[in-house]
């Protein structure tokens, strides 16, 4: 930021004996910046994803000339590489030394529920990325909402259009063996075979596979393979697939990271045709969109994605609550109550929170298409408000256990 | 049937990586008795490379990529011996650590450079139909891959076996304060050698590519494997080398086959066992 830490200084003594000589002045804290903590992974292999998320809060801020609710915002950004030691490490130091008033981030659902009891016990308002579903069900915190979606809010949608727009019957999941990869498989499951569907097999491969091709040799042949990786690792397998042929014999469809933009800009031909879900494309059609991504495809020369757009979507709803609280951030209730309360306009349409902090918001089936020679995911079908429980009954759903690598149990596995 | 033929030539084709691999760690290890953990970072290194180079010159040939990579990475290797690594050489423990430092350094430096993202190694255009036999489909790149990494075997047997250069590594390999006694430039073998094994991780990042793509934490996926193909085969041992590879190629092809949640300890729980009765590896000599 613009503020160096002198010169704060020098304003706040300022401030402090102009409020003596004159004790109808502003209160200092008004003319001091906000300062907002963003927990990023920059640095190791989750670095895309997190290096998206810097630029593209950075541009808002920069869209916003640093003032939102008439009030400087100083941005303060923390590498978590993608370590949830460091990332617990790293959201200390924003409290404690830097004394943010509310951090955004971090990306990995590991490193969100190493910080989670901490910024808790803290009491700072959290606007989170990460998808774990436990954090907004059966673990939900005041201090947290969710703006994204948890791992499996957007496979609802797309089992049901798998089934009635498709007619898909018979489905191969494959995703990494991690929380993210068993709760987004597990909800797509649960859905789809409710909807009639089978789930004949389930892969799930370490988050560190160097060659996928024993993997890609195994997958059954079914009408299409469901992809719940992220990062890479989708990119790398459905690489492996097509060079096996297999995608001439079976469809390819996948979750809201595994055709993500930041992975399609490096693919070729072969993701053409592929429908995924998501809560975001580059492509949506709405005016904040409009003007959001062709702004990110001009500064950076590639498409906002997952990433970019979660922390953009942030910003947006950080200045609205700020907007209702009028600049306070030391009442930290009324700030959360006004995040919680949020009825915002934003990149990915309107949204609120449920009662446990999570969005309810526009879900999108896409399907990747060539447009001026780039590769993007098109819309294709829109469902609208979906929530973390979709059309399942609240109770019963968090009476019932986690979503894992067994739960809900796979009854269609052919041997 | 087609399970157990498609699976085998899946184990055959990593391990024909593997050994492209393991094969310089190998003779670095062997002859310098050093850990190379860099190893890992020159083969992304490689990747990365090759990833720019195919994809900035259409038409370019993988296999000349291969070769002024290796060269390229060799040089890297060579200078990063004698500017740093000779100056450590009372301290093996310093070494281990410098070379572990230096690829951190490898792995930001690429991460500055090239970003976040996955980058795809094209597969050379007249290998990307696979190949049908028989019912069976199977990607031809990777058939060629395993004709690699036999014919690389046979040049660096020969090479170590039939040369003049290859006697005298073969020497400080066994003794090397003897070949030094009888006059063999050992400080300038080490250096030869430790190009020579950067050189072939670089062009076996370059070969690999297509099949693993570049990516942050290629390095540290593949070091491991390097690690434990050595440990197996036997130290310095291209022979050990050589058929450890496709042991490990084949143990983690089925194992990710058949038991795919035990994928990791498949392949690293023989390693005890190894370990406890035959330390030297299939292939090594007992070291005095």
């Amino acid at each position: 930021m613009t503020i160096s830490r002198r010169q704060l200084v020098g304003g706040l003594t300022g401030a402090g004996i102009a409020s003596i000589a004159a004790p109808r002045i502003l209160p200092a804290q008004i003319s001091e910046p906000i300062r907002v903590g963003l927990l990023a992974a920059k640095t190791g292999p989750l670095a895309s994803g997190g290096i998206d998320m810097d630029l593209a809060l950075t541009m808002f801020l920069k869209e916003h000339g640093g003032i939102l609710a008439g009030r400087k915002v100083e941005l303060i950004v923390a590498d978590t590489a993608g370590v949830p030691a460091t990332a617990r490490t790293k959201a200390q130091e924003l409290i404690e030394k830097e004394k943010v008033g509310c951090i955004i981030g971090p990306l990995a659902a590991f490193e969100a529920l190493a910080i989670a009891d901490y910024l808790t016990e803290k009491e700072v308002p959290t606007l989170g990325v990460a998808a774990a579903e436990d954090m907004t069900q059966r673990h939900p915190s005041p201090w947290f909402v969710r703006l994204t979606s948890t791992s499996a809010q957007c496979t609802y949608p797309l089992a049901e259009y798998v089934t009635k727009e498709l007619k898909f019957q018979k489905i191969v999941t494959v995703a990494d063996d991690f929380a993210y990869g068993h709760e987004m498989c597990a909800g797509f499951q649960r859905a789809f075979e409710d909807y009639g569907g089978k789930i004949i097999q389930k892969i799930f491969t370490p988050l560190a596979t160097p060659d996928y091709g024993s993997y890609v040799a195994q997958v059954k042949s079914a009408d299409a393979i469901f992809l719940g990786t992220a990062g890479s690792n989708g990119f790398r397998f459905l690489r492996q697939f097509v060079e096996y042929g297999l995608k001439e014999k079976m469809a390819v469809i996948g979750g809201m990271t595994a055709l993500d933009e930041s992975v399609l800009r490096n693919m070729g031909d072969e993701a053409l045709g592929i429908v995924t879900t998501s809560w975001y494309s580059a492509e949506l059609d709405n005016p904040l969109n409009k003007a959001f991504a062709p702004a990110f495809r001009a500064n950076f020369k590639y498409d906002p994605g997952y990433y970019a757009a979660s922390t953009y979507l942030a910003g947006e709803v950080l200045e609205a609550a700020l907007n209702a609280t009028k600049g306070d951030v030391v009442d930290k209730k009324a700030l959360m109550t006004a995040v919680r309360g949020n009825n915002a306009q934003t990149i990915r349409g309107v949204i609120k929170f449920d009662e446990y902090g999570n969005v309810i918001g526009n879900v999108y089936i896409r399907r990747v298409a060539k447009i001026e020679g780039r590769l993007v995911n098109a819309v294709i079908k829109t469902y609208p408000d979906v929530t973390q429980f979709w059309t399942y009954d609240k109770t019963a759903f968090l009476q019932s256990p986690v979503y894992s690598r067994d739960y809900p149990p796979a009854k269609n596995l052919e041997p | 049937m087609q399970f157990w033929i498609i699976q085998g030539l899946n184990s055959l084709s990593l391990g024909g990586l593997l050994f492209l691999l393991s094969s310089g760690f190998s003779l670095i290890f062997g002859l310098m008795r050093l850990a190379n953990l860099t190893h890992g970072a020159f083969f992304m290194l490689g990747t990365y490379f090759a990833a720019v180079a195919l994809r900035s010159f259409e038409g370019l040939n993988i296999w000349i990529t291969a070769l002024g990579v290796g060269v390229t990475v060799a040089a890297m290797g060579g200078l990063f011996e004698r500017l740093v690594l000779r100056r450590l050489r009372a301290n093996p423990l310093g070494q281990v650590l410098v070379t572990l430092g230096m690829s951190f350094i490898i792995s930001d430096a690429c991460l500055m450079m090239w970003g976040g993202d996955s980058i795809p190694v094209p597969t050379p255009r007249n290998l990307q139909a696979p190949t049908r036999l028989f019912g069976f489909v199977f990607p031809t790149y990777r058939l060629v891959l395993v004709g690699c990494a036999i014919a690389a075997a046979v040049v660096l047997y020969l090479l170590l076996e039939r040369t003049r250069l290859g006697a005298m590594i073969r020497a400080g390999v066994d003794d090397s304060q003897m070949a030094r006694a009888v006059g063999i430039r050992v400080s300038n073998l080490f250096t030869m050698v430790f190009a020579l094994g950067a050189g072939i991780a670089g062009a076996a990042g370059v070969l690999g590519g297509p099949i693993l793509s570049a990516y942050p934490g290629l390095d540290a996926d593949m070091l491991p494997l390097a690690l434990i193909v050595v440990i197996l085969g036997g130290i310095g041992s291209l022979p050990g080398a050589f058929v450890g590879s496709f042991i490990i190629g084949t143990i983690y092809t089925f194992g990710t086959a058949l038991f795919p949640e035990l994928a990791y300890i498949i392949l690293f729980l023989p390693m005890i066992f190894v370990i406890a009765f035959r330390p030297q590896g299939l292939f090594g000599r007992v070291i005095a």
